[in-house]
């Protein structure tokens, strides 16, 4: 699948705006980027948030991704 | 609107009643204990020395003199804190390093030792005893200023993240971010009009009441207590154990009444020195900061320099937009200008959009979240330009708005696409709200702006158990900040069947309750609502099963319907129902005592949007500004409890008010902060303000079992907008700057004039 990078995150993946990954967790694919893209460990240690299909997850890595999902990387951020 | 619930299929009973609060009475009579309301036996006072410089290398730093008087019982600095507990893990450091100066104090207001006394008179005289000798360091506190080259850089360890190549050089920049999608430069030039302009905003104080306050009581065996004002108990304990080398489950953190936060509670300040005080003086420790040092100390919002670009073309069609968010951080990295950049363009519906974000370290107080951290000032500029372009095209700038409102399927400016969101009815919702169509009068002026946030989950923990006489504990592990305890318990007796008043909601301690993250990104009624319902079906399974027990029959065969067991079928008709009092009054006999606990990570908040109004009056002869109507329209989801979703509304609008108008750090040129305290810093209060009207819209977030949105932080997006509208429209100038202060907008009118 098709996994859209925001922001800082396209740094770890020589500045591409995307990148193939086949994954059905969002555990899964954490592990498989950090494995294609060393760099992205960084940004996993600085927080890194998951939205599929607009939903937003940041913590929950079981989060199945359904087949043909929008899957978009963004930086964990804070709350007041 | 009506509430909503084609989604869920659901029929509230008591969800969306204004009952009265449980915290209420406490409050006003009070009887609450807030982070400054608890004593131990022997407790000491402890007390901070504090920078007087912007940047300065501490030489030389000699507290023997302070140590030797009598009644001091600990005096601590930097070489009491080792930083070998931190893991080598940079953020830690930073933390560390902000609670006490580690050889260089890097704000006016750093702590550079502490002491605990006996009592405040023999603190003072030890803190005037500790002999500090600076060499004061060149200093920067603008933003714009520290990104030039000849800026003094304040960390030889900090280079900018997110520019390529690498730079070898370090910067006060730590991170460049940029977010979009399409062509702007295309979309530029399919615009038939293009309106650029820059703009800037004063730092702020979140300007909570009640000052940092704790109470700490460390055991030589390791163990500890903090009692202490804060949205996050749990993080807390996390950190202090984390930087001081405590076991987490040995440090019971239980937190006070909060006398508002905002997301200054959000980060430790004094609590870690604190610990270290009491473990050194082997005595409890209490801890309150002056006002002075609140605003010196601890950590308001970014001051900000940003530059937008809109074009559209003449039927009111955004073709292109970008902004550079340029936020100062404080004295350490955040990233601030990229959540800045993230929200800039949120409420629209654009083909080509592109934001860019750079975070910049100053030497001011490190910089902390405040409510929808860094969205109201992306908001005030894009808001701002948007009223421009429309005035530009002769178009009514709410309806410009609706021409390119986000909605279901638009990709966000920050990436994802959205599901169901609220910004177009908040608008058509302002637009035919009556406040549109008053007439206004002499020197008075209106405008509107929209804000968004994103909204959070997260880990989040409950417990319900049930008493003898079948009331109900519900303990949540958010701190109460706006309400939550009602809207809580409200949703716990929906849930149960039972009335409102037979439940009673605690906050409960690190040690009774599983971790909880704190209460931002709004998500105390939507996570801790979430468990609570998941808590409550559970507590439900086991009182059906004691009624089964009870009346010896197969568990299947039971039902739960308003608050009591029934027995389901003709074999069972002569069984009257079992209210949860009576199956309460037995649990000795159908298996033990009766509780429904949950822990889970409540993703999916949905995001939130608003439009606000705002009518002023501006005097032109002393450039005063009196606000003299305001309405906040804003998507709850559901509203649990509409008293104290409305409360939110208005406190946001309130806050985002003072900070439009009055509010604003005013640093001199030697990088010392002159106004820290109330005369001189301004936050609205209830004279200064008309009554602010409310509207809830109720869009379902499809994520919660009621349709529940975070309501706490999106108040406070809009008003700098709304407010900079509505001035501009008054005087006929466009104003750039907030706070919009007398001064600026008679410079503006002198400026227009000649």
């Amino acid at each position: 699948m098709q996994v859209k990078l925001t922001g800082p995150l396209r740094s770890a993946a020589g500045g591409q705006a995307s990148v193939e990954v086949e994954a059905s967790t969002i555990r899964e694919l954490f592990r498989k980027l950090c494995e294609q893209y060393p760099g992205f460990q960084a940004h996993m240690d600085n927080g890194v948030a998951v939205a599929i299909n607009g939903d937003v997850f940041r913590d929950e890595w079981s989060t199945v991704i359904p087949e043909g999902a929008e899957v978009f990387l963004l930086p964990r951020i804070q709350g007041g | 609107m009506k509430q909503d619930t084609n989604f869920t299929n659901q029929e509230f009973r008591v969800i969306g009643t204004r009952v009265k609060r449980p915290d209420g009475i406490d409050k006003v009579t009070g009887r609450a204990r807030y982070g400054a309301d608890a004593t131990a036996p022997g407790q000491l006072v402890g007390m901070f020395l504090r920078s007087p410089h912007a940047h300065a290398r501490i030489k030389k730093l000699d507290v023997s003199r302070a140590e030797k008087l009598q009644g001091v019982k600990a005096v601590i600095t930097s070489a009491d804190l080792p930083d070998e507990h931190c893991g080598g893990d940079r953020e830690l450091l930073n933390i560390l390093e902000n609670c006490m100066a580690r050889g260089r104090a890097l704000y006016d207001g750093h702590a550079v030792a502490a002491v605990a006394a006996v009592d405040a008179t023999t603190a003072k005289k030890a803190l005037k005893l500790i002999k500090i000798d600076y060499e004061k360091l060149p200093h920067v506190t603008d933003v714009d200023e520290a990104m030039q080259a000849d800026a003094p850089v304040i960390h030889d360890w900090v280079y900018t993240v997110g520019v390529e190549p690498q730079p070898n050089k370090p910067s006060n920049v730590s991170m460049r971010a940029q977010f979009g999608h399409g062509d702007v430069e295309a979309g530029f030039k399919e615009a038939d009009v293009i309106i650029e302009k820059s703009y800037k905003t004063g730092q702020t104080h979140q300007g909570y009441i009640e000052p940092h306050a704790c109470l700490a009581n460390m055991s030589p065996d390791g163990s500890g207590e903090l009692w202490v004002t804060t949205q996050g108990h749990f993080a807390y304990r996390n950190t202090c154990a984390q930087i001081l080398g405590l076991n987490m489950a040995k440090l019971k953190v239980t937190s006070s009444e909060i006398g508002g936060g905002f997301g200054g509670k959000t980060h430790v300040w004094i609590e870690p020195i604190a610990l270290a005080l009491s473990r050194k003086a082997n005595r409890p420790v209490k801890v309150v900061m002056s006002r002075e040092e609140v605003f010196r100390a601890s950590g308001p919002t970014s001051s900000t320099s940003i530059d937008v670009k809109i074009g559209a073309t003449k039927d009111g069609r955004i073709t292109a937009a970008t902004s550079e968010c340029r936020y100062q951080g404080g004295a350490f990295p955040g990233t601030w200008a990229l959540i800045g950049a993230m929200t800039s363009f949120a409420p629209y519906d654009l083909k080509n959009v592109q934001t860019v974000s750079y975070d910049v370290v100053c030497n001011r107080p490190k910089v902390a979240a405040y409510r929808a951290p860094s969205a109201p000032m992306a908001a005030f500029a894009v808001e701002s330009t948007v009223d421009l372009v429309a005035q530009e095209l002769g178009i009514d700038p709410i309806d410009f708005r609706i021409l390119n409102a986000a909605k279901e399927g638009t990709q966000s400016s920050y990436g994802p696409v959205y599901g169901p969101i609220g910004i177009g009815p908040t608008l058509d919702a302002a637009k035919s709200h009556p406040h549109m169509k008053a007439k206004l009068g002499k020197n008075q002026g209106r405008g509107m702006a929209c804000g968004f946030w994103f909204n959070f989950g997260g880990q989040t923990s409950t417990t319900i158990n049930v008493a003898a006489d079948g009331t109900v504990n519900l303990s949540v592990g958010t701190v109460d900040v706006g309400g939550s305890r009602a809207s809580l318990s409200l949703i716990c007796a929906e849930e149960l069947g039972i009335p409102y008043e037979q439940v009673k909601a605690h906050i409960g301690d690190t040690a009774a309750l599983a971790h909880n993250d704190m209460t931002d990104g709004s998500r105390g009624t939507f996570a801790s609502g979430m468990a609570t319902i998941v808590a409550a079906r559970r507590t439900i399974e086991v009182l059906k099963q004691r009624a089964a027990t009870a009346w010896e029959i197969p568990v299947e065969e039971v039902e739960w319907k308003d608050g009591c067991a029934h027995a389901v079928g003709e074999a069972h008709a002569d069984k009257a129902p079992l209210s949860l009092a009576e199956i309460a009054a037995n649990t000795e006999n159908t298996g033990g005592p009766i509780a429904g606990h949950n822990e889970f990570v409540a993703d999916g908040a949905g995001v939130s949007f608003a439009s606000h109004i705002c009518d002023v009056e501006v005097d032109p002869e002393t450039g005063s500004t009196r606000v003299i109507r305001y309405t906040v329209i804003q998507d709850a989801g559901k509203a649990i409890h509409p008293d104290y979703v409305e409360g939110q509304f208005q406190g946001g609008a309130a806050q985002g008010i003072g900070w439009a108008l009055n509010e604003e750090y005013i640093y001199g040129d030697d990088g010392r902060l002159q106004n820290p305290g109330f005369l001189d810093y301004r936050i609205p209060v209830c004279s200064d303000l008309p009554f602010i009207d409310t509207q809830i819209l109720e869009i379902p977030n499809p994520n919660h079992p009621y349709g529940v949105r975070g309501v706490g932080e999106t108040s406070i997006v809009p008003p700098l907008a709304a407010v900079a509208n509505a001035v501009s429209n008054a005087v006929g100038v466009r104003m750039t700057q907030v706070p919009i202060s007398p001064p600026r907008i008679l410079a503006a009118l002198d400026a227009e004039s000649a």
